[in-house]
């Protein structure tokens, strides 16, 4: 990667954004003066200038509590690990976005314990369920019971904070055969509805488990009706948009848009068509901590781009 | 004295009824069929069934699945590994279906 000059227009800093992606795990490279400097997560200038007088607030994603197959027998452990790592951040977020699959089977124990665990950190916590997290007898009641106050249908909102809208949507329920998520007409009919009106220079980010870009339709992974809520979303200057549900990180950058998925802390899932299908991924002990991890994001005020950055459990 | 009256057999006519009723009640054999559910696919991916038969899924997977009618006629809870759901099809007809979570993983039920 070329030093350049670190500016503050949209352009270079989605070059940043697109090297820092290929570097990986968890470093946040910063360019002054034209030479690279790496700091550790949430320990730079940006980070405290965005705690400070912007927003910092972190991804967590498909921790699968419940879950005891080989591929992690103890994904308890490892949300505990992750949690532990939310503890000791030496720049508190001012809050997470869970971006579903909280639990692996939606039972009564799992919601509890999952809840108990992440809520160890004393911070907000704004959920979006993943399928495994409406697979109950009420087909998703256990998940609105828990985190439904205050949302629409099968668990939708938005949400203000520091000049950011903020947007939970639901694409896992009312899944037809053959297909990817579903976000549903209701949805998109609240969903412009909720946009109207607002300045085009509000940033936006939009958080739902599954992808709503196309990453691989053979898996399921993108959601069938997204281009109708992309279409709403085009005319902002700053849209980044959070999604879970394949254990990876796949980014991509178009036009004002960001697109992120973050990695679960529960196990690890294979690439896109490196796999008969997109299963649990059995990998060496020593590897697993490698692969799982959590997402920061900041936003400073007066800047177009969140910086997104994503760390390991090892 | 009266002559004791010959217990008549039973009329031909109930003899007959009661064949009925029991052929009514007791269809030959309805049978059980099994469906796993291994590597995100359903196996096999059509069954053909009688009407009365039921047809029970078992996930071998490492993750759960879950078995939704297209048509939403029938609608499994999630299914760890080992789990089972059964239904029973009494009407003939075809009844396409897929996973709730994998909705990319599908089958067919063919009810004669």
């Amino acid at each position: 990667m070329k030093p350049e000059n670190e500016q503050r227009d949209g352009i270079s800093r989605r070059h940043a954004l697109e090297c820092m992606i290929w570097a990986g795990t968890g470093v946040l490279w910063t360019v002054s003066g034209g030479l690279p400097r790496s700091l550790s997560l949430l320990d730079s200038a940006e980070a405290a200038e965005a705690a400070a007088s912007g927003l910092l607030f972190l991804q967590i994603s498909d921790s699968h509590v419940g879950f005891d197959k080989e591929a992690n027998v103890t994904a308890v452990d490892t949300l505990h690990e992750a949690i532990g790592k939310v503890k000791a951040l030496p720049l508190k977020p001012s809050f997470m976005i869970h971006t579903g699959d909280i639990t692996h089977l939606s039972k009564p124990d799992q919601f509890d314990d999952a809840d108990q665990i992440i809520g160890g950190t004393g911070i907000d916590v704004h959920y979006v369920p993943g399928e495994h997290d409406v697979v109950d007898a009420g087909q998703g009641k256990a998940f609105l019971d828990r985190y439904g106050k205050q949302s629409w249908g099968q668990g939708w909102y938005s949400f203000d904070q520091a000049g950011v809208h903020f947007i939970g949507l639901v694409n896992v329920v009312d899944l037809q055969a053959g297909g990817l998520g579903n976000l549903g007409a209701e949805q998109l009919a609240w969903l412009q509805k909720d946009l109207g009106g607002r300045p085009s220079s509000t940033p936006i980010v939009v958080f739902a488990h599954i992808p709503l870009w196309t990453i691989y339709p053979q898996w399921g992974w993108g959601t069938a009706d997204s281009a109708q809520a992309l279409a709403l979303l085009k005319r902002f200057g700053s849209v980044t948009v959070l999604n879970g549900h394949i254990h990876q990180i796949i980014q991509k950058v178009e036009g004002n848009m960001t697109f992120h998925t973050a990695r679960s802390t529960a196990f690890p899932q294979p690439a896109p068509g490196a796999a008969p299908a997109p299963g649990p991924m059995i990998v060496p002990a020593e590897q697993l901590r490698g692969m799982l991890g959590l997402t920061s994001v900041s936003y400073v005020v007066g800047q177009t781009d969140l910086a997104i950055i994503d760390s390991t459990l090892a | 004295m009266p002559a004791f009256a010959r217990r008549p057999l039973l009329p031909a006519f109930a003899l007959a009824g009661i064949a009925l009723l029991l052929a009514i009640s007791a269809p030959a054999s309805a049978k059980d069929w099994t469906v796993t559910i291994s590597n995100f696919a359903f196996a096999p991916a059509e069954t053909d069934v009688a009407a009365g038969d039921t047809v029970t899924f078992v996930n071998g997977d490492d993750t759960i699945h879950s078995v939704v009618a297209d048509d939403g006629s029938f609608h499994s809870d999630g299914l760890d590994t080992s789990d089972k759901a059964a239904f029973t099809f009494p009407k003939a007809g075809t009844i396409g279906y897929h996973c709730g979570l994998h909705p990319f993983m599908t089958g067919k039920i063919v009810v004669k």
